[in-house]
Protein backbone atom coordinates (compact mmCIF):
# COMPACT_ATOMS: atom_id res chain seq x y z
CA UNK A 1 0.00 0.00 0.00
CA UNK A 2 1.31 3.42 -0.87
CA UNK A 3 2.76 5.47 1.95
CA UNK A 4 0.22 8.11 2.77
CA UNK A 5 1.28 11.67 3.42
CA UNK A 6 -1.75 12.15 5.68
CA UNK A 7 -1.74 11.08 9.27
CA UNK A 8 -2.40 7.30 9.12
CA UNK A 9 -6.03 6.37 9.53
CA UNK A 10 -7.08 9.91 10.37
CA UNK A 11 -9.22 12.40 8.54
CA UNK A 12 -8.75 16.09 8.11
CA UNK A 13 -11.27 18.90 8.36
CA UNK A 14 -9.18 21.08 6.09
CA UNK A 15 -9.39 18.41 3.39
CA UNK A 16 -13.17 18.61 3.55
CA UNK A 17 -13.07 22.40 3.44
CA UNK A 18 -10.70 22.57 0.49
CA UNK A 19 -12.49 19.92 -1.57
CA UNK A 20 -11.63 21.67 -4.80
CA UNK A 21 -9.39 20.45 -7.61
CA UNK A 22 -7.75 17.07 -6.92
CA UNK A 23 -3.97 17.11 -6.79
CA UNK A 24 -2.25 13.89 -7.75
CA UNK A 25 1.15 13.06 -6.36
CA UNK A 26 3.91 10.54 -6.97
CA UNK A 27 3.86 7.91 -4.25
CA UNK A 28 6.78 5.55 -4.88
CA UNK A 29 7.02 3.90 -1.45
CA UNK A 30 5.27 0.96 0.19
CA UNK A 31 5.69 -0.21 3.76
CA UNK A 32 6.27 -3.95 3.91
CA UNK A 33 6.65 -4.02 7.71
CA UNK A 34 8.99 -6.17 9.75
CA UNK A 35 11.16 -5.57 12.81
CA UNK A 36 14.87 -5.80 13.60
CA UNK A 37 16.49 -6.13 17.04
CA UNK A 38 20.24 -6.13 17.65
CA UNK A 39 22.26 -6.50 20.86
CA UNK A 40 26.02 -6.15 21.37
CA UNK A 41 27.84 -7.88 24.21
CA UNK A 42 31.33 -8.82 25.38
CA UNK A 43 32.66 -11.07 22.62
CA UNK A 44 29.38 -11.39 20.74
CA UNK A 45 26.77 -9.53 18.73
CA UNK A 46 23.22 -10.69 18.07
CA UNK A 47 20.82 -9.50 15.41
CA UNK A 48 17.33 -10.82 14.72
CA UNK A 49 14.46 -10.04 12.40
CA UNK A 50 10.95 -11.38 12.01
CA UNK A 51 10.10 -13.30 8.84
CA UNK A 52 6.77 -11.71 7.84
CA UNK A 53 6.56 -9.59 4.70
CA UNK A 54 3.28 -7.75 4.30
CA UNK A 55 1.49 -5.02 2.41
CA UNK A 56 -1.56 -3.31 3.87
CA UNK A 57 -3.64 -5.99 5.57
CA UNK A 58 -2.19 -8.82 3.42
CA UNK A 59 0.74 -11.15 4.10
CA UNK A 60 3.09 -11.53 1.11
CA UNK A 61 5.14 -14.30 2.73
CA UNK A 62 5.61 -15.79 6.18
CA UNK A 63 9.22 -16.82 5.51
CA UNK A 64 11.39 -13.88 4.50
CA UNK A 65 14.15 -13.01 6.98
CA UNK A 66 15.51 -9.47 6.67
CA UNK A 67 19.14 -10.18 7.61
CA UNK A 68 22.17 -10.05 5.30
CA UNK A 69 25.56 -11.58 6.11
CA UNK A 70 27.89 -8.91 4.73
CA UNK A 71 31.07 -10.77 5.70
CA UNK A 72 32.33 -13.18 8.36
CA UNK A 73 31.74 -10.74 11.22
CA UNK A 74 29.12 -8.24 10.02
CA UNK A 75 25.36 -8.68 9.55
CA UNK A 76 22.94 -6.05 8.25
CA UNK A 77 19.25 -5.99 9.14
CA UNK A 78 16.83 -4.05 6.88
CA UNK A 79 13.09 -3.52 7.10
CA UNK A 80 10.68 -1.09 5.49
CA UNK A 81 10.05 -0.73 1.75
CA UNK A 82 11.10 -4.17 0.46
CA UNK A 83 12.14 -3.04 -3.04
CA UNK A 84 14.40 -0.42 -1.45
CA UNK A 85 15.85 -3.13 0.83
CA UNK A 86 16.73 -5.20 -2.25
CA UNK A 87 18.30 -2.26 -4.13
CA UNK A 88 20.20 -1.02 -1.11
CA UNK A 89 21.64 -4.42 -0.15
CA UNK A 90 22.71 -5.08 -3.75
CA UNK A 91 24.50 -1.73 -3.81
CA UNK A 92 26.22 -2.47 -0.49
CA UNK A 93 27.32 -5.88 -1.77
CA UNK A 94 28.89 -4.29 -4.86
CA UNK A 95 30.60 -1.56 -2.87
CA UNK A 96 32.04 -4.14 -0.47
CA UNK A 97 33.42 -6.13 -3.39
CA UNK A 98 35.11 -2.99 -4.77
CA UNK A 99 36.60 -2.31 -1.34
CA UNK A 100 37.94 -5.86 -1.11
CA UNK A 101 39.63 -5.71 -4.50
CA UNK A 102 41.09 -2.28 -3.84
CA UNK A 103 42.38 -2.92 -0.30
CA UNK A 104 42.92 -6.70 -0.35
CA UNK A 105 40.98 -7.17 2.90
CA UNK A 106 37.45 -7.49 4.25
CA UNK A 107 35.64 -4.38 5.43
CA UNK A 108 35.45 -3.95 9.21
CA UNK A 109 31.99 -3.38 10.73
CA UNK A 110 33.02 0.23 11.39
CA UNK A 111 33.91 0.75 7.73
CA UNK A 112 30.63 -0.84 6.62
CA UNK A 113 28.76 1.39 9.04
CA UNK A 114 30.38 4.55 7.69
CA UNK A 115 29.85 3.48 4.08
CA UNK A 116 26.16 2.82 4.72
CA UNK A 117 25.72 6.32 6.15
CA UNK A 118 27.32 7.77 3.00
CA UNK A 119 25.16 5.63 0.70
CA UNK A 120 21.98 6.64 2.51
CA UNK A 121 22.85 10.35 2.47
CA UNK A 122 23.69 10.17 -1.24
CA UNK A 123 19.94 9.70 -1.71
CA UNK A 124 19.02 12.55 0.63
CA UNK A 125 16.08 13.76 -1.49
CA UNK A 126 14.83 10.36 -2.70
CA UNK A 127 15.79 8.15 0.23
CA UNK A 128 15.70 4.40 0.64
CA UNK A 129 12.62 3.90 2.85
CA UNK A 130 14.47 1.42 5.05
CA UNK A 131 15.24 1.03 8.74
CA UNK A 132 18.87 -0.26 8.92
CA UNK A 133 20.74 -1.92 11.77
CA UNK A 134 24.33 -3.20 11.46
CA UNK A 135 25.72 -5.68 13.98
CA UNK A 136 29.25 -7.02 14.10
CA UNK A 137 32.47 -7.60 16.01
CA UNK A 138 35.06 -4.81 16.14
CA UNK A 139 38.87 -5.19 15.94
CA UNK A 140 39.00 -6.11 19.66
CA UNK A 141 36.37 -8.81 19.23
CA UNK A 142 33.69 -6.80 21.03
CA UNK A 143 30.13 -6.57 19.80
CA UNK A 144 29.00 -3.34 18.10
CA UNK A 145 25.61 -2.20 16.84
CA UNK A 146 24.98 0.72 14.49
CA UNK A 147 21.50 2.09 13.81
CA UNK A 148 20.36 4.53 11.10
CA UNK A 149 17.58 6.82 10.05
CA UNK A 150 16.54 6.60 6.37
CA UNK A 151 18.75 9.52 5.28
CA UNK A 152 22.04 8.46 6.82
CA UNK A 153 22.27 9.53 10.43
CA UNK A 154 24.35 6.84 12.15
CA UNK A 155 24.43 6.01 15.83
CA UNK A 156 26.62 3.46 17.60
CA UNK A 157 24.71 1.61 20.31
CA UNK A 158 24.86 -1.43 22.57
CA UNK A 159 21.36 -2.42 21.49
CA UNK A 160 18.72 -1.21 19.08
CA UNK A 161 15.18 -2.03 17.93
CA UNK A 162 14.09 -0.89 14.47
CA UNK A 163 11.26 -1.40 12.00
CA UNK A 164 7.53 -1.52 12.59
CA UNK A 165 7.87 -2.57 16.25
CA UNK A 166 10.87 -0.33 16.98
CA UNK A 167 8.91 2.10 19.14
CA UNK A 168 7.31 -0.80 21.01
CA UNK A 169 10.55 -2.66 21.73
CA UNK A 170 13.18 0.02 22.36
CA UNK A 171 11.86 0.91 25.86
CA UNK A 172 11.93 -2.79 26.77
CA UNK A 173 15.57 -3.05 25.73
CA UNK A 174 16.39 0.24 27.50
CA UNK A 175 15.13 -1.32 30.71
CA UNK A 176 16.30 -4.94 30.39
CA UNK A 177 19.69 -4.36 28.72
CA UNK A 178 20.38 -0.68 29.35
CA UNK A 179 19.19 -1.23 32.95
CA UNK A 180 17.60 2.20 32.93
CA UNK A 181 15.39 3.40 35.77
CA UNK A 182 16.58 0.72 38.19
CA UNK A 183 17.85 1.23 41.72
CA UNK A 184 18.98 -2.37 42.14
CA UNK A 185 20.79 -3.59 39.05
CA UNK A 186 22.16 -7.00 38.18
CA UNK A 187 25.95 -6.86 38.57
CA UNK A 188 27.01 -9.62 36.18
CA UNK A 189 27.53 -8.57 32.54
CA UNK A 190 25.04 -9.55 29.84
CA UNK A 191 25.60 -13.15 28.75
CA UNK A 192 24.98 -14.47 25.26
CA UNK A 193 22.24 -16.78 26.55
CA UNK A 194 20.39 -13.99 28.38
CA UNK A 195 20.66 -11.68 25.37
CA UNK A 196 19.21 -14.43 23.18
CA UNK A 197 16.36 -14.95 25.64
CA UNK A 198 15.55 -11.24 25.74
CA UNK A 199 15.53 -10.97 21.95
CA UNK A 200 13.18 -13.94 21.59
CA UNK A 201 10.92 -12.60 24.34
CA UNK A 202 10.66 -9.07 22.90
CA UNK A 203 9.68 -10.52 19.52
CA UNK A 204 6.97 -12.61 21.21
CA UNK A 205 5.68 -9.38 22.78
CA UNK A 206 5.92 -7.46 19.47
CA UNK A 207 3.86 -10.15 17.70
CA UNK A 208 1.15 -9.64 20.33
CA UNK A 209 0.60 -5.96 19.56
CA UNK A 210 2.08 -5.12 16.13
CA UNK A 211 0.10 -6.49 13.20
CA UNK A 212 3.14 -6.24 10.88
CA UNK A 213 5.37 -8.46 13.05
CA UNK A 214 4.83 -12.22 13.31
CA UNK A 215 5.13 -15.72 11.81
CA UNK A 216 8.72 -16.33 12.95
CA UNK A 217 12.19 -14.89 13.66
CA UNK A 218 15.69 -15.54 12.44
CA UNK A 219 18.48 -14.84 14.94
CA UNK A 220 22.13 -14.48 13.87
CA UNK A 221 24.86 -14.96 16.46
CA UNK A 222 28.19 -13.31 15.62
CA UNK A 223 31.24 -14.48 17.59
CA UNK A 224 34.96 -14.81 16.81
CA UNK A 225 34.17 -18.27 15.44
CA UNK A 226 31.87 -16.83 12.78
CA UNK A 227 28.12 -16.50 12.29
CA UNK A 228 25.59 -19.10 13.44
CA UNK A 229 21.83 -18.83 13.30
CA UNK A 230 18.70 -19.90 15.15
CA UNK A 231 15.04 -19.57 14.34
CA UNK A 232 11.83 -19.49 16.36
CA UNK A 233 8.12 -19.51 15.52
CA UNK A 234 5.85 -16.59 16.33
CA UNK A 235 2.06 -16.33 16.28
CA UNK A 236 0.78 -16.34 12.72
CA UNK A 237 -2.47 -14.33 13.07
CA UNK B 1 -34.68 40.53 12.83
CA UNK B 2 -34.53 38.93 16.22
CA UNK B 3 -36.07 41.03 18.96
CA UNK B 4 -37.06 40.29 22.51
CA UNK B 5 -40.71 40.14 21.51
CA UNK B 6 -40.25 37.96 18.46
CA UNK B 7 -37.17 35.82 18.99
CA UNK B 8 -35.70 34.10 15.97
CA UNK B 9 -36.67 30.46 15.95
CA UNK B 10 -33.65 28.27 15.38
CA UNK B 11 -34.09 26.51 12.04
CA UNK B 12 -32.76 23.17 13.24
CA UNK B 13 -30.76 20.74 11.11
CA UNK B 14 -27.02 20.46 10.84
CA UNK B 15 -24.96 23.27 12.37
CA UNK B 16 -21.88 24.34 10.46
CA UNK B 17 -20.62 26.34 13.46
CA UNK B 18 -18.44 23.50 14.72
CA UNK B 19 -17.02 23.01 11.25
CA UNK B 20 -15.45 26.46 11.33
CA UNK B 21 -14.27 25.89 14.89
CA UNK B 22 -12.69 22.52 14.03
CA UNK B 23 -10.99 24.07 11.01
CA UNK B 24 -9.39 26.80 13.13
CA UNK B 25 -8.38 24.24 15.76
CA UNK B 26 -6.71 22.14 13.10
CA UNK B 27 -4.72 25.14 11.85
CA UNK B 28 -3.42 25.45 15.43
CA UNK B 29 -2.23 21.85 15.24
CA UNK B 30 -5.12 20.25 17.14
CA UNK B 31 -6.18 17.28 15.03
CA UNK B 32 -9.41 15.31 15.46
CA UNK B 33 -8.98 12.08 17.44
CA UNK B 34 -8.66 8.68 15.79
CA UNK B 35 -11.34 6.06 16.34
CA UNK B 36 -10.60 2.38 16.92
CA UNK B 37 -11.48 0.34 13.86
CA UNK B 38 -12.15 -3.34 14.07
CA UNK B 39 -10.28 -4.62 11.03
CA UNK B 40 -12.36 -7.69 11.18
CA UNK B 41 -13.53 -11.04 9.86
CA UNK B 42 -17.22 -11.72 10.46
CA UNK B 43 -19.54 -14.16 8.73
CA UNK B 44 -22.83 -15.99 8.96
CA UNK B 45 -24.79 -18.72 7.18
CA UNK B 46 -28.08 -20.56 7.38
CA UNK B 47 -28.32 -24.32 7.92
CA UNK B 48 -31.22 -26.77 8.15
CA UNK B 49 -32.06 -25.82 11.76
CA UNK B 50 -31.18 -22.14 12.07
CA UNK B 51 -28.19 -19.84 11.54
CA UNK B 52 -24.52 -19.80 12.59
CA UNK B 53 -22.66 -16.53 13.10
CA UNK B 54 -18.89 -16.22 13.53
CA UNK B 55 -16.37 -13.46 14.33
CA UNK B 56 -12.71 -12.96 15.19
CA UNK B 57 -11.72 -11.01 18.34
CA UNK B 58 -9.02 -8.51 17.28
CA UNK B 59 -9.54 -4.73 17.46
CA UNK B 60 -6.89 -2.49 15.89
CA UNK B 61 -5.96 1.20 16.08
CA UNK B 62 -3.72 1.73 13.04
CA UNK B 63 -0.99 -0.91 13.13
CA UNK B 64 -1.40 -1.58 16.85
CA UNK B 65 -3.65 -4.29 18.29
CA UNK B 66 -5.93 -2.36 20.66
CA UNK B 67 -7.86 -5.36 22.03
CA UNK B 68 -6.88 -9.01 21.69
CA UNK B 69 -10.22 -10.40 22.80
CA UNK B 70 -13.10 -8.08 21.93
CA UNK B 71 -16.62 -9.30 21.32
CA UNK B 72 -18.03 -8.63 17.85
CA UNK B 73 -21.25 -10.68 18.04
CA UNK B 74 -23.99 -8.47 19.45
CA UNK B 75 -27.43 -9.49 20.73
CA UNK B 76 -30.44 -7.77 19.17
CA UNK B 77 -33.15 -10.11 20.46
CA UNK B 78 -33.18 -13.59 22.03
CA UNK B 79 -32.99 -15.20 18.59
CA UNK B 80 -31.55 -12.36 16.49
CA UNK B 81 -27.83 -11.57 16.66
CA UNK B 82 -25.58 -9.25 14.67
CA UNK B 83 -21.84 -9.34 13.90
CA UNK B 84 -20.21 -5.93 13.53
CA UNK B 85 -17.19 -4.65 11.58
CA UNK B 86 -15.99 -1.07 11.17
CA UNK B 87 -15.57 1.59 13.85
CA UNK B 88 -15.92 -0.20 17.19
CA UNK B 89 -18.03 2.50 18.81
CA UNK B 90 -20.42 2.66 15.82
CA UNK B 91 -21.10 -1.09 15.70
CA UNK B 92 -21.53 -1.24 19.46
CA UNK B 93 -23.88 1.76 19.75
CA UNK B 94 -25.87 0.96 16.59
CA UNK B 95 -26.62 -2.60 17.69
CA UNK B 96 -27.47 -1.51 21.24
CA UNK B 97 -29.84 1.14 19.95
CA UNK B 98 -31.59 -1.29 17.62
CA UNK B 99 -31.77 -3.88 20.40
CA UNK B 100 -33.75 -1.35 22.50
CA UNK B 101 -36.02 -0.43 19.58
CA UNK B 102 -36.77 -4.09 18.88
CA UNK B 103 -37.66 -4.77 22.50
CA UNK B 104 -39.99 -1.74 22.64
CA UNK B 105 -41.58 -2.90 19.41
CA UNK B 106 -42.11 -6.38 20.84
CA UNK B 107 -43.76 -4.97 23.96
CA UNK B 108 -45.99 -2.65 21.89
CA UNK B 109 -47.11 -5.32 19.45
CA UNK B 110 -47.21 -8.20 21.89
CA UNK B 111 -45.48 -10.65 19.55
CA UNK B 112 -41.99 -11.71 18.53
CA UNK B 113 -40.33 -9.28 16.14
CA UNK B 114 -39.15 -10.91 12.90
CA UNK B 115 -35.61 -10.54 11.49
CA UNK B 116 -36.75 -8.37 8.53
CA UNK B 117 -37.67 -5.67 11.03
CA UNK B 118 -34.18 -5.65 12.55
CA UNK B 119 -32.77 -5.38 9.05
CA UNK B 120 -35.12 -2.52 8.13
CA UNK B 121 -34.38 -0.57 11.34
CA UNK B 122 -30.61 -0.97 10.84
CA UNK B 123 -30.59 0.05 7.17
CA UNK B 124 -32.85 3.06 7.73
CA UNK B 125 -30.63 4.30 10.54
CA UNK B 126 -27.41 3.76 8.58
CA UNK B 127 -28.86 5.41 5.44
CA UNK B 128 -29.91 8.43 7.50
CA UNK B 129 -26.26 8.88 8.52
CA UNK B 130 -25.05 8.66 4.89
CA UNK B 131 -22.25 6.19 5.65
CA UNK B 132 -20.72 8.31 8.42
CA UNK B 133 -21.76 5.68 10.96
CA UNK B 134 -19.23 3.12 9.80
CA UNK B 135 -20.88 -0.13 10.74
CA UNK B 136 -20.70 -3.11 8.37
CA UNK B 137 -22.94 -5.82 9.74
CA UNK B 138 -23.88 -9.44 9.28
CA UNK B 139 -27.34 -9.86 10.75
CA UNK B 140 -28.63 -13.35 11.50
CA UNK B 141 -31.66 -14.76 13.22
CA UNK B 142 -34.55 -17.13 13.35
CA UNK B 143 -38.27 -16.26 13.42
CA UNK B 144 -41.58 -17.89 12.48
CA UNK B 145 -40.77 -17.34 8.80
CA UNK B 146 -37.49 -19.26 8.90
CA UNK B 147 -33.73 -18.64 9.20
CA UNK B 148 -32.25 -15.45 7.77
CA UNK B 149 -28.87 -13.85 7.09
CA UNK B 150 -28.60 -10.22 6.01
CA UNK B 151 -25.50 -8.35 4.93
CA UNK B 152 -25.75 -4.63 5.84
CA UNK B 153 -23.34 -2.03 4.44
CA UNK B 154 -22.42 1.25 6.17
CA UNK B 155 -24.40 3.36 3.65
CA UNK B 156 -27.59 1.39 4.30
CA UNK B 157 -27.80 -1.08 1.45
CA UNK B 158 -28.61 -4.66 2.41
CA UNK B 159 -28.49 -8.12 0.87
CA UNK B 160 -30.52 -11.14 1.96
CA UNK B 161 -28.23 -14.10 1.47
CA UNK B 162 -27.81 -17.75 2.46
CA UNK B 163 -24.22 -17.01 3.51
CA UNK B 164 -22.33 -13.73 4.00
CA UNK B 165 -18.93 -12.36 5.08
CA UNK B 166 -17.85 -8.84 6.05
CA UNK B 167 -14.81 -6.88 7.22
CA UNK B 168 -11.20 -6.74 6.04
CA UNK B 169 -11.02 -10.56 6.22
CA UNK B 170 -14.19 -11.02 4.16
CA UNK B 171 -12.32 -12.26 1.08
CA UNK B 172 -10.47 -14.96 3.01
CA UNK B 173 -13.70 -16.05 4.72
CA UNK B 174 -15.75 -15.96 1.51
CA UNK B 175 -13.15 -18.13 -0.24
CA UNK B 176 -13.82 -20.81 2.40
CA UNK B 177 -17.61 -20.41 2.09
CA UNK B 178 -17.50 -20.67 -1.70
CA UNK B 179 -15.49 -23.88 -1.42
CA UNK B 180 -17.58 -25.56 1.27
CA UNK B 181 -21.14 -24.18 1.18
CA UNK B 182 -23.97 -26.57 0.33
CA UNK B 183 -27.74 -26.39 0.41
CA UNK B 184 -29.37 -27.87 3.55
CA UNK B 185 -26.26 -28.30 5.71
CA UNK B 186 -26.45 -29.97 9.11
CA UNK B 187 -25.31 -28.13 12.23
CA UNK B 188 -21.91 -29.80 12.70
CA UNK B 189 -20.92 -29.11 9.10
CA UNK B 190 -22.19 -25.50 9.24
CA UNK B 191 -20.30 -24.73 12.47
CA UNK B 192 -17.10 -26.25 11.08
CA UNK B 193 -17.46 -24.17 7.90
CA UNK B 194 -17.92 -20.96 9.91
CA UNK B 195 -14.89 -21.85 12.07
CA UNK B 196 -12.77 -22.45 8.97
CA UNK B 197 -13.93 -19.16 7.42
CA UNK B 198 -13.05 -17.11 10.51
CA UNK B 199 -9.77 -19.02 10.95
CA UNK B 200 -8.89 -18.13 7.34
CA UNK B 201 -9.51 -14.47 8.14
CA UNK B 202 -7.50 -14.66 11.36
CA UNK B 203 -4.43 -16.21 9.72
CA UNK B 204 -4.45 -14.37 6.38
CA UNK B 205 -5.77 -10.91 7.23
CA UNK B 206 -3.57 -8.69 9.42
CA UNK B 207 -6.64 -6.78 10.66
CA UNK B 208 -8.10 -9.96 12.15
CA UNK B 209 -6.64 -12.16 14.86
CA UNK B 210 -6.78 -14.05 18.16
CA UNK B 211 -9.90 -16.20 18.66
CA UNK B 212 -12.98 -17.52 16.87
CA UNK B 213 -16.33 -16.63 18.47
CA UNK B 214 -19.36 -18.55 17.28
CA UNK B 215 -23.08 -18.21 17.90
CA UNK B 216 -25.54 -20.93 16.90
CA UNK B 217 -29.19 -19.86 16.73
CA UNK B 218 -31.43 -22.94 16.50
CA UNK B 219 -35.06 -22.90 15.35
CA UNK B 220 -36.15 -25.34 18.06
CA UNK B 221 -34.50 -23.61 21.03
CA UNK B 222 -35.82 -20.44 22.67
CA UNK B 223 -32.43 -18.96 23.61
CA UNK B 224 -28.82 -19.00 22.43
CA UNK B 225 -25.44 -18.18 23.90
CA UNK B 226 -22.30 -16.95 22.18
CA UNK B 227 -19.56 -19.58 22.41
CA UNK B 228 -16.63 -17.38 23.34
CA UNK B 229 -13.98 -18.42 22.59
CA UNK B 230 -15.00 -21.27 20.29
CA UNK B 231 -11.32 -21.75 19.42
CA UNK B 232 -8.06 -19.88 20.06
CA UNK B 233 -6.10 -19.52 16.81
CA UNK B 234 -3.38 -16.98 17.63
CA UNK B 235 -1.49 -18.33 20.62
CA UNK B 236 1.06 -16.38 22.66
CA UNK B 237 4.62 -17.68 22.56
CA UNK B 238 6.33 -18.97 25.71
CA UNK B 239 8.72 -16.59 27.44
CA UNK B 240 12.34 -17.65 27.92
CA UNK B 241 13.38 -15.31 30.75
CA UNK B 242 11.90 -14.06 34.01
CA UNK B 243 10.96 -10.40 34.25
CA UNK B 244 10.06 -9.87 37.90
CA UNK B 245 11.87 -7.04 39.64
CA UNK B 246 13.53 -7.24 43.04
CA UNK B 247 11.78 -5.25 45.73
CA UNK B 248 13.23 -1.73 45.85
CA UNK B 249 14.09 -1.56 42.13
CA UNK B 250 11.93 1.53 41.69
CA UNK B 251 13.48 4.59 43.30
CA UNK B 252 11.42 6.24 46.02
CA UNK B 253 11.75 9.98 45.40
CA UNK B 254 9.66 11.25 48.26
CA UNK B 255 7.57 9.85 51.08
CA UNK B 256 4.68 11.59 52.73
CA UNK B 257 2.35 9.99 55.21
CA UNK B 258 -1.10 11.49 55.54
CA UNK B 259 -2.78 9.95 58.58
CA UNK B 260 -6.46 9.23 58.44
CA UNK B 261 -8.00 11.30 61.23
CA UNK B 262 -10.77 9.45 62.98
CA UNK B 263 -13.04 11.70 64.98
CA UNK B 264 -15.12 10.14 67.64
CA UNK B 265 -18.39 11.71 68.62
CA UNK B 266 -20.69 10.39 71.30
CA UNK B 267 -24.37 11.08 70.99
CA UNK B 268 -26.49 10.19 73.99
CA UNK B 269 -30.12 9.83 73.21
CA UNK B 270 -32.48 9.74 76.08
CA UNK B 271 -35.89 8.21 76.02
CA UNK B 272 -38.77 10.44 76.95
CA UNK B 273 -39.47 10.06 80.60
CA UNK B 274 -43.23 10.33 80.55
Amino acid sequence: MAMSLMRPGGFSYSELANAGPVQHHFSPYTDNGGSIVAVAGKGFALIASDTRLSTGYSILTRDQPKLYDLNSNTVLGCSGCWCDVLSETRLIEARMKLYKHEHQKEMSPGAVAQMLATILYSRRFFPYYVSNVVAGLDANGQGVVYSYDPVGHCDQNLFHAGGSSGALLQPLLDNQIGLLNMEIKPTEPLTLERAKGIIKDVFISAAERDIYTGDGILLKIITKDGITQESMKLRHD
Amino acid sequence: MATGLAPEIPSGGFSFGNFQRNLSLEVQGLHPPKAIKTGTTICGLTFNNGVVLGADTRATAGNVVADKNCSKIHRLAPKIFCCGAGTAADTEMTTRNIESQLELLRLNMGREVPVVVANRLLKQMLFRYQGYVSAALVLGGVDKFGSHIYCIYPHGSTDKLPYATMGSGSLAAMAVFERGWKLDMDEAYAVQLVRDAIAAGITNDLGSGSNVDINIIRRDEPKTKIIRPYEEIGLRGKRHGKYTYQKGTTKVLETEVIPIVVEEEEVVQRMDED
